[in-house]
């Protein structure tokens, strides 16, 4: 029963981590730049989910609406910095680094203001279903409710991005300019609009991610959250353990970092939380640098 | 005519790789431009296709301006660029690549019906079309970009080096499908090509380029017979 129970635990961390990773690796394809305001944008859309719940009253709806206003908001940035960021540093030894840093630059902004319009002090979104976990034979397990249920939608929202990416012509375009925006361009899609697509739909996975690991928590998130700098830390490793190019590869390396975790916490010891991630990095980048899906299998996803 | 093309000059940086090109095809005639490495056909055909940006001259197409147009916009006025060495997305499938070619037309039926008839030119590519693209041969890789560009219902068609690594029997092939297709398509073709010969043995008319400018133009068969253009190309 403890095994199952911290495969449970592990996978529906690994499924937020999962989330976050998909993100990472969205806008990784679109623009070729590893966003790490990423975190931000999860936490901005978790206020937006904050005050869409407050509002509304129902946290299945607030979650679409986070969505949205993620998905908002990173094609915001992806036309105002980043088109312009592209163009202007298109040369010099900043060049490759420029977007990059911009990005960090913009997760601090990001984090002052959301400090200046919510205040620093902590909010808290009341999960939809307990998070007392589930009691079987007399023991009560560590997974819960609101944990089956994360891991329900997460796979579902998976899904739909999986038709959408391999049965849509949306998705065809989605993967051509990916891959090819030169050949994309000549076959008449609009490449531009499609990046931006890509960066609105790493904003919407980002705000679920958000809002999962905040209910998932404690429930309680502020703009210096741990949470949050945990979750940027988590979905760029599994990111990074798929191969960044891939879908498929961002899901398997979040299960696999969730899971993972999960046991050394259990059967090692609970106080490696902050050390386990990055032990896995560096030993993902020492031995498969390319990632576990290797880089050219794993473009497939 | 169709394509007009006058005093076009495209830089890179400051190189400057086409030099006051006037050129013009015909509509349903087949264009070879020739001339060796750096002599600015790749510049030249992706200026025209909209990829690269011309520093001055007059692009029009059926009368129109299509100076400084994007490639995607390009797609949609009937010009399909097919560039250089196989242009197909190798993690797509056959059949995604083709479909690719007819995205922006939106229309499932004008796309079964495209697909149907690229798959009559090149029953190749019929035969494996869920496989992936990185699967095929360098020749049925040309058939597939050629084909792709095909899906886009061109008027114009825009071809660079389609014979670039392959078997010379394989060569003859593509060369001879690029002939049919012009005459049976009504197809106004484009053909930049190293391989001087196989090219100016299908096209109507010849256009020799030599440093970023153009040194010679004739009918295709004349070009042949020109004992400059003999010594300095076609090596004999």
């Amino acid at each position: 029963m403890q095994l199952l129970n911290t495969f449970l635990i592990g996978i529906t961390a690994g499924s937020i981590y999962s989330l976050m990773a998909i993100a990472f690796v969205l806008v990784w394809r679109s623009t070729r730049v590893i966003n790490f305001a990423q975190a931000g944008m999860a936490l901005l859309s978790t206020y937006f989910g904050y005050e869409a719940v407050t509002r509304i009253g129902s946290f299945w709806l607030a979650l679409p609406i986070a969505m949205l206003g993620g998905a908002i908001f990173a094609a915001l940035v992806e036309i105002i910095l980043m088109r312009l960021l592209v163009k202007h540093s298109s040369s010099g030894p900043i060049a490759a680094v420029a977007p990059i840093i911009a990005t960090l630059g913009l997760l601090g902004l990001i984090r002052s203001l959301i400090a200046m319009n919510w205040g620093g002090q902590d909010l808290r979104i009341l999960p939809p279903v307990s998070n007392t976990g589930f009691t079987v034979n007399g023991e009560t397990l560590v997974f819960s409710p609101l944990k089956l249920l994360i891991l329900i939608t997460t796979l579902v929202l998976m899904a739909l991005l999986t038709i959408l990416f391999q049965r849509t012509n949306l998705g065809l375009s989605l993967r051509a300019s990916a891959y090819a925006p030169e050949i994309a361009r000549l076959s008449g899609i609009r490449v531009d609009l499609i990046r931006t697509l890509g960066w609105a739909l790493a904003g919407a996975a980002g705000a679920v991610a958000g809002i999962f690991q905040t209910v998932n928590g404690n429930g309680n998130f502020s703009p210096d959250s741990i949470e949050f700098s945990l979750l940027l830390v988590s979905g760029f490793i599994a990111a990074v353990i798929g191969g960044l190019d891939s879908l498929l590869g961002a899901v398997i390396g979040g299960m696999f970092l969730g899971l993972t975790i999960s046991f050394v916490l259990m059967y090692i010891s609970g106080g490696l939380f902050f050390i386990a991630p990055f032990v896995i990095l560096l030993a993902i980048l020492f031995v498969r640098p390319q990632g576990i899906i290797g880089a050219r299998a794993g473009r497939r996803a | 005519m169709t394509l007009n093309v006058s005093n076009l000059t495209v830089h890179h940086g400051a190189i400057c790789a086409v030099n006051s090109v006037s050129l013009a095809v015909p509509t349903g005639k087949l264009a070879a431009i020739i001339g060796s490495n750096g002599a600015g056909k790749t510049t030249l055909l992706r200026t025209l296709s909209g990829l690269n940006k011309p520093t001055h001259g007059k692009i029009s197409w059926m009368g129109e301006s299509i100076l400084g147009d994007k490639p995607e916009n390009l797609v949609r006025k009937g010009i399909s660029h097919v560039s250089e060495g196989k242009s197909v997305i190798p993690e797509l499938t056959v059949k995604e690549n083709l479909e690719l070619g007819a995205i922006w037309r939106r229309n499932k039926k004008e796309l079964s019906e495209s697909l149907e008839q690229v798959v009559s030119i090149f029953p190749r590519l019929g035969e494996r079309l869920v496989q992936r693209a990185d699967t095929l041969s360098g020749g049925e890789r040309q058939m597939l970009a050629i084909g792709r560009a095909l899906m886009s219902r061109p008027q114009l068609l825009l071809l660079d080096e389609p014979s670039l690594g392959l078997a010379p029997l394989v060569v003859e092939q593509i060369f001879q499908t690029i002939r049919d297709l012009t005459t049976s398509m009504r197809l106004t073709v484009v053909l930049v090509e190293q391989n001087a010969m196989g090219a100016l043995k299908i096209a109507d008319l010849g256009i020799v380029l030599n440093l970023g400018k153009v040194v010679a133009v004739d009918h295709a068969d004349a070009l042949i017979a020109n004992p400059a253009v003999r010594a300095a190309y076609l090596g004999y």
